[in-house]
């Protein structure tokens, strides 16, 4: 099915080269990167984690959100999402692949990368990390692939796939899980120090990954001549408008607990990330622009009017994905490492190059993506005698 | 040459399988080639300073101003090859200087008396019983040896600064550029780090290796008293036992090696 | 759906395998029968005095790199750093105050051979040559 990829129409090669030309800045940035060390981004000894981390983080939830589809349809047999199961797995591929990357080009020592399976150590929580990320992808790519190569030649999947299948509902939640669990176990940081820090990044995993399905789904519709459904989109959608509420909610919890228990490792960060701390709060616009565009979306998600208005809930999936990006993509990594444990306060700021190595990989992800779609579809057309 | 190409193949061979892991040192030993001679041994050296757990007692009562501490951080930095860098982003330190705020944040508050509040604190690596930068390293780079030191292995370090977000006492630093050019006069006994790792106080494990006290306590005119928390006739022990001294931030569990008499 | 087995252009499909083959083997081809010689390593003259290395010259030849490794493994993890050798003389596992303590040309000892080899151990990011340092 792979030669799919290789026949297009002039806007689908324009497409790939100008995502190929996004790539290429950023390896050559990473060259740089490479040669200089780390020093060329914004990072420091304060915030030591950043944009890349986060960036990981925020994606982590994406790829986990492919559960969003998969669930409905094999375990409470529902049909509608038949149709858009591979697009939200082909999601899954590409954000693990981008989650992957993000933590290489994070790396001081890329190089020395295998010594984590040279020196497997349980006790880190990294190590799990890797494994759930790995498998993940894995069990995604075997899955989706199978699937749609079933439908092409109009059998059902191989009875072996079921069990995979049903292992990679749960393995969705765990990738999340393990990822918060990087933060909220490490004593000195109180904003991370939460139990709740890995149903929030779950919940908002399950509005910003199924946020972007919804997006896909309507690029798709426009672009092809194969339509994910109607009735798909508008599920996914009050899956959008109730896991964005969970999120605000999970928020709003943690807001109390901070607040009302008034113990200062816990309230400095919250305080420098929406009031800022010490005359320091490059941050503070941004976080309340999240809150606000959440606000927002859950008003035109959850009212059905908005929701069933297809131009509206491509405005409502927008603000939803740019408000949970910059909650987790900004705000969730250095809003930690700020104040530091010593109470001195040291603000973060992303480099070009940094940016530019992001956006790279984010380019190499959609690169991913771009190529899946396009097999899917051509072969969901064909299905339909479409093509 | 023949045979030893062959040799070669077969030690190749062996560590790829084992990748190192097995001790080269068998491998010659059962070619039987050195029947004549004993087995090379490897061991401590015979002047090695040895404890269970080692730990420092800072004396504050003896400090008055910068000037007493700078020797020590001096000290330390130059033995251990540590740069200095104008870009803070990119700052190494291993031992430097905190107001009390800072160090104790938990423990301030606006009564402090005047002595303590403008005091200088020496701040270290704590070299925690339970130390949380050990827990999370995912290569084994930075562990826990038997006398309590916490260690880095630079070999192994793969950069992910882990244990910097960790480390509830900000001891670690991480090298954002190749150091070498910023390290004013260099120690060749001392090996410099590469970018890309992270690095923090040894306690001087070089030192004690070969029967030397750490070199900050070295410099530290009795500041600075440095012995096995384990055993009660040592001199931090019995400087505890007549004294009253903190930790920081006690309520972690961490459980600090480095105690502050006030 | 054709089901024709066919390779289509297959006069440009060939020419095209053979350039990829040529192109691929070229550094063997153009380099066979030209190997250079290997360079001998100049032992200085404090390591001529001092007669004997850690372990046999057949062995430090070959295995150096072995013997290194698990010098930086014992030393930095298990806190043991001397070595006695099989005629049972002490040494400080040290590639800087030992190793180079007596072979004291780095260039002339080490770079020679990995040049020759192409290889380029990373140790010197951060062992230092006494020498470079004064």
């Amino acid at each position: 099915m792979l030669e799919k990829a290789l026949t297009g129409s002039k806007r689908y090669y324009g497409w790939m080269a100008a995502l190929l030309a996004v790539i290429s800045v950023g390896f050559v940035c990473y060259l740089w990167q490479f040669r200089f060390g780390l020093g060329i981004t914004g990072m420091s000894r304060d915030v030591s984690w950043g944009f890349y981390i986060a960036q990981f983080t925020f994606l982590v939830g994406v790829a986990a959100s492919a559960v969003m589809v998969v669930l409905p349809y094999y375990l409470h047999d529902y049909k509608a999402f038949g149709r858009i199961t591979i697009l939200g797995e082909f999601l899954a591929v590409a954000s693990v692949t981008m989650c992957i990357l993000f933590i290489f080009v994070d790396l001081g020592q890329p190089i020395r990368v295998m010594n984590v399976l040279l020196h497997p150590t349980p006790n880190s929580i990294l190590f799990w990390d890797m494994i759930v990320l790995n498998g993940y992808l894995l069990l995604n790519i075997v899955i989706s692939w199978k699937v749609l190569e079933a439908e092409r030649n109009n059998v059902a999947p191989p009875k072996w796939l079921k069990p995979f299948i049903y292992i990679s509902i749960p393995w969705a939640v765990s990738i999340h899980t393990v990822t918060a669990y990087l933060y909220c176990g490490l004593p000195g940081r109180g904003f991370w120090l939460t139990a709740i820090l890995a149903p929030r990044f779950l919940s908002s995993a399950f509005a910003a990954g199924p946020a972007l399905l919804i997006l896909l789904c309507m690029i798709v519709r426009k672009f092809t001549k194969f339509d994910p459904g109607k009735e798909q989109i508008q599920s996914l959608a009050k899956v959008v408008a109730y896991a964005i509420t969970v999120n605000v909610f999970f928020f709003l919890c943690e807001v109390f607990v901070v607040f009302y228990s008034k113990i200062p490792d816990h309230m400095d960060h919250l305080i420098y990330l929406f009031v800022g701390l010490h005359g320091h709060g490059v941050l503070v616009p941004w976080m309340w622009a999240s809150m606000i565009l959440m606000v927002v979306s859950i008003i035109l998600l959850v009212n059905p009017v908005t929701r069933k208005n297809e131009t509206v809930l491509v405005a409502a999936c927008i603000t939803v994905f740019v408000s949970t990006w910059i909650d987790k993509g900004l705000g969730m990594i250095s809003g930690g490492f700020v104040p530091n444990p010593l109470h001195h306060v040291n603000e973060y700021v992303p480099t070009v190059p940094e940016i530019l190595i992001s956006i790279a990989v984010w380019a190499i992800g959609f690169l991913v993506l771009t190529v899946l779609y396009k097999i899917g579809v051509t072969v969901k057309e064909e299905i339909a005698g479409l093509a | 040459m023949k045979s030893s190409r062959r040799k070669f193949l077969k030690i190749a061979g062996v560590s790829a399988l084992g990748l190192g892991a097995k001790p080269v040192l068998d491998v010659l030993a059962a070619s039987g080639e050195h029947e004549e001679t004993s087995k090379p041994e490897i061991m401590k050296g015979k002047d090695a300073l040895i404890a269970k757990r080692w730990a420092m007692v800072v004396d504050t009562r003896k400090i008055e101003s910068e000037e007493d501490l700078k020797p020590m951080i001096e000290a330390c930095h130059k033995i251990h090859n540590v740069p200095e860098f104008e870009n803070k982003n990119h700052e190494i330190k291993w031992i430097w200087l905190e107001e009390f705020k800072h160090e104790f944040p938990t423990q301030e508050h606006e009564f402090v008396d005047e002595r303590v509040k403008h005091l200088p604190f020496l701040t270290l690596c704590n070299h925690c019983q339970n130390p949380a930068c050990v827990r999370v390293c995912p290569t084994k780079a930075t562990f826990k040896r038997e006398d309590g030191i916490v260690l880095m292995d630079f070999h192994r370090c793969i950069g992910c600064r882990f244990c910097m977000a960790a480390c509830p006492y900000g001891s670690r630093s991480f090298n954002f550029r190749d150091p070498r050019p910023f390290i004013k006069e260099t120690n060749p006994e001392f090996p410099t780090r590469t970018k890309g790792v992270v690095e923090k106080c040894n306690f001087c494990a070089e030192r004690l290796a070969v029967g030397r006290m750490p070199a900050c306590v070295e410099a530290s005119n009795g500041v600075l008293t440095f012995g096995d928390l384990d055993d009660p006739e040592s001199e931090v022990r019995k400087l505890l036992k007549a004294n009253y001294a903190i930790r920081r931030k006690p309520a972690l569990g961490a459980g600090p090696s480095v105690f502050y008499i006030i | 759906m054709p089901n024709k087995k066919k390779i289509y252009d297959k006069g440009a499909v060939l020419v095209g395998l053979c350039i990829f083959v040529i192109v691929i083997t070229f550094p063997f081809w153009f380099n066979f029968g030209n190997a250079a010689p290997a360079p001998e390593p100049k032992i200085s003259d404090k390591a001529k005095a001092a007669k004997e290395c850690v372990m046999p010259k057949e062995y430090m030849k070959m295995e150096h790199m072995q013997l290194l490794n698990e010098w930086r493994d014992t030393v930095v993890r298990d806190a043991k750093r001397i070595f006695v050798s099989s005629s049972g003389k002490e040494f400080n596992m040290s590639l800087t105050n030992t190793c180079l303590d007596c072979h004291v040309e780095k260039a002339e000892f080490c770079d020679k051979c990995h040049n020759y080899a192409s290889v380029t151990p990373y140790c010197w990011e951060c062992h230092i040559d006494p020498k470079e340092t004064k």
